[in-house]
């Protein structure tokens, strides 16, 4: 289980954009790293992240080893109408988490 | 015999007068390390000059038991009596600009002194802004206590004023700041004073860092002896704050915001102002010096010693700044003397309290290398994790008798 910080505004207005942040608690091994006794230590990343509103794609991100331990991303997204935004995040070791936050438009 | 120690390597570099005048050394800023500087340089045949605009200095060290009402401000006040009779010329008054070419150091009376060598001991600016809504006026309701005497005791009145279930909300700094395990330390005393007098209430610690000095002593001692009263919060898990909002009592993160009754915000440092003035301070706000003698990189005749300083892994402490105003005033009057300065080794040590007689340690010994000061290899270490309460107990006693040590070396 990832622990993930989302913030998004807690109104929108329609058809304006906003800021989505999100600070993800995660070591991101980029796999290229030995352990003290020279065995590699086994690549751990979230390697995708897929945002969505209602359904309707906002963002796909392809995540690589060279991006920092404990991310913090932001992005813009646009709403029509009030709806639910959900974050998939995938990784290695058969990582799949799904989170989801309110977007209400005013 | 090699010179290994600075109080050797003191002795055997007696200075030689010159057939002229006496040289005459200026020092700016009377904490630990310009009070020390003024004393060590009087070793030499030389005019020492200290200014320093108060006639009481409240010490940072130990102030933290202040806040949580284990100590009385008294015990941190200092004056330059001692000073004076050694022979330090000590002027009241706060040095406003430097022309180095001239080596002529202005001061806010309007006078001005010429100068062989300046010793610039300015000590810490906070930058004010760096998070939005925390400036000067702020500090007087969110105080930062880190620094002088006023704020210091102001957090401690909010402390004891507050309720019993209040929330006092602690926030940390990135690196580099004065103190690296200071906050640790006040955020153990703090939670100490909740659970004594007031055990309903919270202190809720958010850092803009994920690690820092003594973390494993600090969190086992957290969790044995505040389990239910101290909350830290780390940079990966939303720690860093985005802005202080001074009315509302509050602080945000880019992902929450959290209200406190009481709230010590501590913010983003640089060197003491005459630094810039002088331009011996870079764009990173600290100063750059050579690490045997504490010359500026940036302007000659010019040194800088303890917080203001980029020391490499040498910690901005009065510890430190006590030993680097030793090595500097050597390196000065060895300079002067026409002489080639020491190689030298350095040692800081840091206590901290986690509760009141209970203390845990790091120490280091650092020397110059690559343009730095770097640590020793296996010279220093930290308190052990497993540590006994009597061991902790004989380490606070070792911190009582650093304290009365350097104060006596600086002021006494």
């Amino acid at each position: 289980m990832v622990r993930v910080l989302i913030n998004v505004p807690k109104t929108v207005r329609r058809d304006e954009p906003f800021e989505v942040r999100l600070l993800i608690s995660h070591p991101m091994e980029s796999g290229q790293r030995r352990d003290t006794l020279g065995l590699a230590i086994p690549r751990e990343i979230i390697d995708r992240l897929d945002c969505t509103l209602d359904g309707e794609a906002v963002i796909h991100m392809s995540l690589f080893p060279a991006i920092s331990a404990n991310p913090y991303l932001s992005f813009s997204a646009v709403a029509q109408r009030s709806g639910t935004m959900t974050i998939t995040f995938s990784g290695d070791r058969g990582l799949t988490q799904v989170e989801s936050v309110p977007i209400t438009v005013v | 015999m090699k010179r290994r120690t600075v109080l050797s390597a003191m002795v055997a570099a007696p200075f030689v007068a010159r057939a002229q005048a006496r040289p005459r050394v200026v020092v700016v800023g009377g904490g630990f390390g310009g009070a020390t500087a003024a004393r060590s340089l009087l070793l030499g045949n030389l005019e020492v000059v200290l200014i320093e605009a108060r006639d009481v200095y409240t010490a940072c060290p130990f102030s933290n038991a202040v806040i949580a009402g284990m100590r009385e401000i008294e015990q941190q006040r200092f004056g330059y009596g001692a000073i004076v009779s050694d022979g330090v010329r000590v002027i009241r008054d706060t040095a406003v600009g430097v022309d180095a070419d001239r080596r002529r150091l202005t001061l806010e009376s309007g006078a001005s002194l010429i100068y062989d060598r300046l010793i610039l001991s300015p000590g810490i600016d906070m930058i004010w802004d760096a998070i939005p809504g925390y400036d000067a006026t702020a500090a007087d309701t969110m105080p930062h206590a880190w620094k002088g005497e006023a704020q210091t005791l102001l957090l401690r009145r909010q402390l004891q004023a507050m309720d019993n279930g209040g929330t006092v909300i602690m926030s940390i700094p990135a690196n580099p700041y004065r103190c690296p395990p200071g906050p640790y330390e006040r955020a153990g005393l703090i939670a100490w004073y909740l659970q004594r007098t007031k055990p309903k209430s919270k202190l809720l610690v958010l850092d803009a860092k994920d690690t820092f000095s003594k973390q494993k002593l600090f969190q086992a001692a957290w969790k044995r002896l505040y389990p239910n009263t101290l909350e830290w919060v780390g940079l990966s898990d939303g720690g860093k704050i985005a802005r202080a909002d001074p009315r509302a009592g509050a602080v945000e993160t880019d992902f929450q915001t959290h209200r406190g009754d009481v709230v010590n915000i501590i913010p983003p440092q640089r060197a003491g102002h005459i630094a810039s003035v002088a331009g011996v301070a870079d764009r990173t706000g600290w100063c750059p010096v050579d690490p045997a003698t504490f010359e500026s990189r940036l302007v000659p005749k010019i040194h800088v010693i303890g917080d203001a300083a980029i020391m490499g892994a040498m910690p901005k402490s009065a510890f430190a700044a006590n030993a680097q105003a030793k090595v500097c005033a050597l390196a000065v009057l060895r300079m002067l003397n026409g002489q080639a300065p020491d190689d030298p080794r350095l040692i800081n040590t840091c206590y901290s309290l986690i509760a009141p007689n209970r203390a845990i340690s790091v120490s280091g010994v650092y020397r110059p290398l690559n343009g730095l000061l770097a640590d020793i290899d296996g010279a220093g270490g930290t308190s052990r994790l497993d540590a006994t309460d009597e061991t902790s107990a004989l380490e606070a006693t070792y911190a009582d008798a650093w304290f009365t040590t350097v104060t006596t070396e600086a002021f006494g």
